[in-house]
This record gives C-alpha cells, structure tokens and sequence, in this order.
C-alpha cells in the first residue's frame, strides 16, 4: 500500500495533469481553424477603388458592397503588417475590434516595423499593410505586390532632446539645418536603425544634410523600438527623432523635450494602407485585404482617427487625409 | 527604484482587479508552456531512455546533438519555425502561423533537447547492476524500463522544471511565430517586451513580477513532488 506522503505526491502530479490537459483543450478550442479560400475566387474590383500602380489616388465616400456582419466572409482571417509606432500609439486597439464587428473578418495584426511589414507583403504573407515609409511604398507598389494604396493619416516627427540643448537646435524650424547642426557639434544622436519608417525619415534627412552619419562616434544606433530608442536618448543626453505619440507616452519617464517641431514637410509622416495583390499571390485573402482598406478610408473610421488621441494626451495625434490627394499634402 | 514600487503596486492592481487582459495574457502563458512541456515530456523521456540505455553506432554523434540542442538559442528556432510555418513554406498548408499552435510546435523544439538530454544524463548513472538485478528477478521489458524511470524521478522531475522553465521565458521564438497579437496570442514574455517598448515600464514590471509569481507557483509544485519522493 502507498504511504500517504506518496499518495500525496502523486495526487499533485495527477492535479497538474489535470490543470495542463484543461488549459490545452482551451487553447485548441479557442483557436478558430480557418477555412482557406480556393485560389480561384474571384475579386470584383470597384472603380473607385482600381489605381493605377504608384498612385494613391482622392476617394469620394466609397458605396461597399459588403453587408454589416450578418453575413460571414468565406476566409475570414486577415493578417495585418503595420509599425510598431502604430500598435504603440494603440489607434488600432481602437479600430480593428470596430472594424471585426463590421465586417466579420478576424484580423491578425503583426507589429513588425514598416521595412518588415513590406517585407512580408512582398512575400505575400501579408493580406494588408498599414505603414509609413513612402520611399519604400513607391518601388513595393511598381513591383505588382501591391494594390489599392490609399492615403489614411498623416502626422509630424518632431526631435526630441536634452533640456540642455547642447547643439543649440532649439526653435529652429528646418530640420535639414538641425541634423546639420547637431552633426556639426558632434552632439549624441541616436537612430532606430531598424529599417522603421521613422529610421526611414530620418536617413532621408541625413542625405539631405550631405553627410554620413554612420560609424562616427556621436551617431548610435539601437536597432529598438521609439520608447526604447527615446530611453537610450534620456540616458546619454542625445537627440533623436520620434513620432508624437511615443514620445508624449513616454515624457514622464525620459524627461526629454520637444527641441524641434513644426510642419516642415521633411518632418512629414504620412500613413498609408495597401492591399497586398491577391492575383499574384493566389494565398492572399483579396476581399478580406480590400474590406480593410475600405475601412480606413471610411469617413466613420476617419472621424475616429481624427479625434484619437486627445483624451489620453490632451491633443490629437493623426490628422485623417483620405479625401486628400498627394498634391494636397505637398512633396514628401 | 520607484518604477519597481511603481511596478510592485500596478503588479497588485492588475491580478486584484483582475483584469481581462492579464488573465486571458497569463492563462496563455501557462496553456502553452504546460502543453509544450507535456508533449516533449512524452517524446523526451521515451526517446531519453531509449538513447540512454542503449548502445549503437553514431550514439555519442547524437548525444552531442541533443547537447548542443539544451543550449539552442530560442530565437534562432523561432526563425526557423517561422520560415516553415510561412503561407508560401513547406508547411504552410497547416496555417498556423500566428497562433497559439505555432507557439506550442516552436517551445517543444525547445524544450524537447533539454527534457531528452538530463534523460538519458539521469538513466545513464543509475547503476548497471540495478539493471541486472531487476531483470535476473524476472521483470518484463516494460517493468523493467518503469522501474528505472522512477529510479530516476528527481533528476526527470529537474528536468521538467529546467524544460518549463526555459520556454515559459523565452520571448523570440514566442514573438516570431505567434505575433504577440491581442486576444490571440498575447503571452507574458512578449507583452513585457512590447510593454517596455512603449516606454510603459510600470506594467512592463508588473508584468514581470506576475509571470516570476506563476514560475515560482508551477515550480513549487513540482518541487514538492519531486523532494516528497525521497521520502517513500
């Protein structure tokens, strides 16, 4: 007969059998399997929405054809490519449950980094992207893997730096003269260098000024995220440039000024959402990708994008442009 | 220091107010850890014993293997699994990229070389005469085997332990192959990352302190179970 200290013994072991093989069992059945589309499936392209290649081109209120969610989609998993500075800035917490009760498609949004994010779209391993990096948007599109690339927002980079401002930048107003002059003074700076349309911007800038930052002394990449970049920033009295949203997230802790902000179009950031081409890439779900890109160019949704922001931190952060045209937003 | 204060109390708020999110974030980190840990308990201990206890031709090859498995970094298999697991990949017919499901395969590939590894170490040692002794008393195969996996149940039970507890704090493979996307496959180990990357270091700590309470909890248990069976 077992002693009771080895009934014991078992008994635990038995219990967290028990615990393991439940938790399994919600895991799987929570896990919806989706169907995957045959290849085949036709996609009716309205008008407004067929661009040519490389164009984003005004939307007038666009008439959808699909129905509010009481009819489900045949593929109902989309997978979303966006930034982190999107998922960070948490205008998507807000939207895509809004969108998933629309429409009835379940969205799979994967945070990776605009450079990434066309990456996967080029690979077709993305149905949809939302990214921020017009440099890199132009040559995806001229490739075929993209389509249906519509303007959504827009919002500025401002440079954030020590209160001590050792390269003197504060209230300048032209970026461009900045950077030349922090690289001049030989000041800390500290890039993304993640291939992130942030990262993206501010290379554009650099090329700009006419100088190569990389590998002097005072330019230090992280290879992070903007909250952590904007730390390592903080810690060496260094500047660096950031998106609005993560840098008013993250003041309190870094203590870091806005040195530099404004309206110039090099500070520019401008969002758009593309639908990864499903007639070569027969894996993709079109109509789920297109169902998306309807939606942030929806005037509800665009309501939504232009108000986000203030009560969290007390301003706006995007402006919504789907009615603009490029012409309207001036070169970037 | 008062971020961790910070992060000490936030760390109460949430597991008091018992907050969706962190709860449907922690149940996942257990589900999949504790799934991944039991299929490669399976596999590990079978395949450990068997490796263990016999001899044959490329044996000491396939040690080193598992060796240099114990110590495979997570995000390198996560890089892998990924790339198979791609819609256009050899096993993306499978489509389960992005869930849970994925993370599970990418943390049993993880654990599975540790789990099999202190295996056979633990069969290995016990001592040949047992071996000889069991069998001269007339124990089938099977008995035989049983007889020697609980010869061997403090070293397996630290194994198991070293198998959680590598996958229960790994973050890149995890990150890769599910997404890190609310609701879906959200764990501890990503939130945190994701947390401290938005510069939100209170929670970003509260996080952390929640999932070292659960490791602490799981390893409790089976450490309780495996220093009780000295006793018997």
């Amino acid at each position: 007969m077992r002693s009771p200290n080895q009934k014991r013994g078992i008994f635990s072991v038995l219990l967290v059998i028990l615990l393991s093989l439940g938790l399994i069992s919600s895991l799987f059945g929570c896990n919806s399997t989706s169907e995957p589309v045959s290849s085949g499936e036709a996609i009716t392209v309205h008008s407004e929405l067929k661009t040519t290649v490389g164009e984003s081109t005004p939307t007038t209120p666009v008439q959808t054809t699909e129905p509010p969610s009481t009819t489900k989609p045949a593929n109902p998993e989309i997978i979303l490519a966006t930034t982190t500075s999107v998922q960070d800035s948490g205008l998507l917490d807000v939207l895509i449950p809004i969108f998933e009760q629309k429409t009835g498609y379940k969205v799979k949004t994967i945070a990776v980094g605009t450079g990434t994010a066309i990456a996967m779209g080029q690979r077709g391993e993305a149905d949809v992207i939302f990214v921020h990096d017009p440099s890199k948007e132009v040559p995806f599109m001229d490739s075929g893997a993209g389509m249906n690339r519509k303007l959504v927002a827009h919002n500025y980079f401002i440079i954030a730096g020590p209160a001590s401002d050792p390269a003197g930048i504060k209230g300048m107003t032209s970026v461009v003269d900045a950077f030349k002059k922090i690289a001049a003074k030989g000041s800390t700076f500290i890039s993304r260098g993640d291939a992130s349309g942030t990262n993206s911007r501010e290379l554009q800038i650099w090329k700009l000024v006419g100088i190569t930052p990389k590998g002097q002394s005072w330019y230090q990449e992280s290879g992070q995220g903007m909250g952590a970049t904007l730390n390592i920033a903080a810690e060496k009295n260094g500047y660096t440039l950031s998106d609005r949203g993560t840098y008013l997230a993250t003041r309190a802790t870094t203590g870091l000024n806005i040195l530099l902000e404004g309206t110039d179009s090099n500070l520019m950031n401008i969002y758009h959402v593309i639908q990864v081409n499903p007639t070569k890439f027969d894996k993709v779900n079109g109509p789920g990708g297109r169902a998306f890109v309807v939606f942030m160019i929806d005037p509800e949704t665009q309501a939504i994008i232009a108000n986000y922001g203030v009560d969290k931190y007390g301003e706006v952060l995007f402006f919504a442009d789907a009615t603009k045209t490029k012409a309207d937003l001036g070169s970037y | 220091m008062d971020l961790i204060l910070d992060g000490i109390v936030q760390a109460f708020k949430l597991l008091i107010q018992g907050d969706p999110e962190v709860i449907k974030i922690c149940l996942l980190s257990l589900g999949v850890s504790f799934s991944a840990t039991l299929i490669s308990l399976v596999f590990g201990v079978s395949l450990g014993v068997a490796i263990g206890l016999n001899r044959f031709k490329g044996r000491r090859f396939l040690v080193t293997l598992i060796n240099t498995g114990m110590g495979a970094p997570p995000v390198v298999v996560g890089l892998i699994v990924t790339i198979f697991l791609w819609r256009y990949g050899p096993l993306g017919f499978l489509h389960i990229l992005y869930t849970p499901a994925a993370m599970v395969v990418a943390q049993c590939i993880i654990s599975l070389p540790i789990i099999m590894g202190f295996t056979l170490a633990s069969v290995q040692q016990i001592d040949p005469k047992l071996r000889l002794q069991i069998q001269a008393l007339g124990a089938s195969r099977g008995q035989m085997l049983w007889l020697l996996v609980k010869e061997s149940r403090l070293p397996l039970l630290a194994a198991v332990m070293a198998g959680f507890g590598a996958i229960i704090s790994e973050v890149g493979a995890s990150m890769m192959v599910g997404g890190n996307i609310l609701g879906q496959t959200r764990v501890l180990t990503t939130a945190i990352v994701m947390e401290n990357s938005k510069g939100e270091f209170a929670v970003a700590i509260a996080l952390s302190i929640i999932l070292m309470i659960l490791v602490y909890a799981v390893n409790l248990v089976l450490t309780v179970v495996q220093q009780r069976s000295r006793l018997s």
